[in-house]
């Protein structure tokens, strides 16, 4: 193993859950680590610039985070994500429902 | 203590779960909520067919089953299936009540339909022109509060029937109307209103939408329990589920529901109090028990969320399956096809090859070929008729495609758009109507 804990690129579905939720064109994504020790982990590495790099296929508008310290949790909102919204975007997933999914997809150091 | 809980997330859910809620929790109130944004556009459009029809499709079925529980058990029922006809709703569940010979008191809350009193000039949230461009619309709807269900509590209704009311209201209503909070008493109203979006969506905060299969494992999804709430008076909440049931309440699922749909969590506008989510504190107190509090919030805001729906057009779709040995290039063939024969009509036609990067657009970089590939096509237009071209396209390349295509399907769906607006709180009316139906053996006494 060339990899030594802590220091390897891994994907954040390793560390981390995550749900998707819509309202109109809008994108929210939780981002919640499973061990609480990991918080600061993801508020350094998953900054706003980060996602809207990652989900650039998906995310055409600004990226907003919020952090919950009282939870250790992240919320991030994601405008004009969603092909116009629910009721008339031609995508095969009119919600987003499964964009979590692809947050998860994310790697960081 | 105060026992709520969560027989539905959605219009089409389980029944089965609020049963056992019936049986087994020990209630005080039960909460159906039914109607998403879409929803009341399609009931408006029923009811202009039929002045009896536009509330819930499944009312039927679900009070069918819910009312003779709800009754002898001394639950309290609300909901908001009344969607666009909440008047012709409660004369259904009455009418159901008479055929069961059960004694029930149904209220309607009606006065969230404000299509006469939206102001067409003014520019929705969505769009940078006015509403009135949007035409033809078929319905608006303000989201009404805590103010308008709490006359209905009042009464000693054992239904009641609202239609758009915000979801979360659904659950606070009976949170202040039992203990008595005042309509100011904003951090109250702040921590109820959390408990209520932690309850709106049914299972989603009990392993409903969890599972992973990986290192989210939920037992037993197959009866996953619906959850609720026992409530202390000062809102401090605690939600479980009935014993025996499947599915998982932990702090994993409590996180991912409390963010569920929201944006700053500080900042959480609802009719009745603007709610903050960054005090919560919440922690595990037993097997699926798990405690919520410390939520805040403040002043309600002076207006009212409007949702207006309008016709859209026409959603054409279309769906091919190719297989076995250069499926995908045979599936890009015929969309390349499809996109010259169709985008004269269709400009923004949409060509997705499904098991590649129809989904999110996108793959990541993790691309490997699939043994088959669906194809599907999709644009919107104002006619039907030529919506309907996408599909045609799609079921003539059986015979003018490429080698070995199968499986197509075509299909149609009239669409309904959604712009959101504000109304003055003054300007919008919520009323009750009751009516009461007695079996011969309770009139007696």
């Amino acid at each position: 193993m060339a990899n030594r804990g802590g220091d390897e690129e891994l994907k954040l579905v390793e560390i981390a859950h995550s749900r998707a939720g819509d309202k109109g064109n809008i994108l929210s994504l939780s981002l919640i680590p499973y061990k609480e020790k990991d918080y600061e982990r993801l508020c350094q590495n998953v900054t706003p610039a980060a996602v809207k790099d990652h989900l650039k296929d998906i995310v055409k508008g600004e990226v907003i985070r919020y952090e919950l310290p009282n939870i250790k949790a992240l919320n991030f909102v994601c405008y004009q994500s969603l092909l116009g919204g629910v009721t008339t975007s031609l995508a095969m997933d009119t919600h987003g429902k499964t964009l979590s999914s692809a947050l998860l997809e994310m790697k960081i150091d | 203590m105060l026992k709520i809980g969560s027989g539905a997330g959605f219009s089409g859910d389980r029944i089965e779960p609020a049963e056992l809620l019936l049986e087994h929790a020990n209630l005080d109130y039960l909460v159906l909520e039914c109607l998403a944004e879409r929803t009341i556009a399609l009931a408006q459009q029923r009811k202009l067919h039929d002045e009896k029809a536009g509330y819930d499709p499944l009312l039927e079925k679900r009070m069918r089953s819910l009312l003779p529980l709800l009754i002898e058990n001394d639950v309290r029922l609300i909901t908001n299936m009344g969607a666009a006809n909440p008047i012709a709703a409660a004369e259904k569940t009455l009418e159901i009540a008479k055929e069961l010979n059960l004694s029930c008191k149904v209220a309607a809350v009606t006065g969230d339909d404000v299509l006469n009193q939206i102001d067409l000039n003014s520019v929705p949230w969505e769009a940078n022109h006015s509403i009135s461009q949007f035409e033809p619309i078929i319905s608006a709807n303000a989201y009404l509060g805590i103010d308008a269900i709490i006359p209905a509590l009042n009464s000693d209704a054992n239904i009641i029937i609202t239609g758009r009311v915000a979801d979360p209201s659904l659950f606070l209503a009976p949170q202040v109307y039992h203990f008595g909070w005042s309509k100011e008493d904003y951090p109250k109203l702040g921590q109820g209103l959390i408990t209520g979006h932690l309850l709106e969506c049914s299972s989603q905060i009990s392993g409903g939408y969890f599972s992973d299969t990986h290192k989210k494992e939920v037992p037993d999804l197959v009866n996953i329990g619906f959850p609720y709430a026992t409530i202390a008076a000062d809102g401090r909440a605690v939600i479980s589920k009935v014993e025996g049931t499947g599915g998982l309440i932990d702090l994993r699922t409590v996180k991912e529901q409390l963010l569920y749909e929201i944006h700053d969590p500080t900042n959480y506008i609802t009719p009745d109090v603007i709610a903050d989510l960054s005090t919560v504190q919440i922690r595990e107190i037993g097997k699926n028990q798990v405690e919520i509090m410390n939520g805040t919030g403040r002043e309600r805001p002076k207006s009212l969320k409007v949702s207006v729906g309008y016709h859209a057009g026409y959603l054409g779709e279309g769906e091919i399956s190719y297989a076995g040995s250069y499926a995908l290039e045979r599936a890009e063939l015929a969309g390349e096809i499809l996109k010259e024969r169709l985008l004269m009509h269709f400009p923004d036609l949409r060509i997705d090859y499904i098991g590649l990067s129809s989904v999110h657009r996108t793959n990541f970089g993790n691309a490997t070929i699939p043994y088959e590939i669906r194809l599907r096509a999709a644009g919107y237009h104002n006619s039907k008729q030529t919506a309907g071209l996408i599909g045609e396209e799609v079921e003539a390349l059986y015979l003018n495609g490429p080698a070995a295509g199968g499986g197509a399907r075509k299909k149609i769906t009239e669409s309904i758009g959604v712009l959101s607006t504000l109304i003055e709180r003054e300007q919008v009316q919520p009323e009750v109507y009751i009516k009461e139906w007695l079996t011969g053996e309770a009139m007696k006494n």
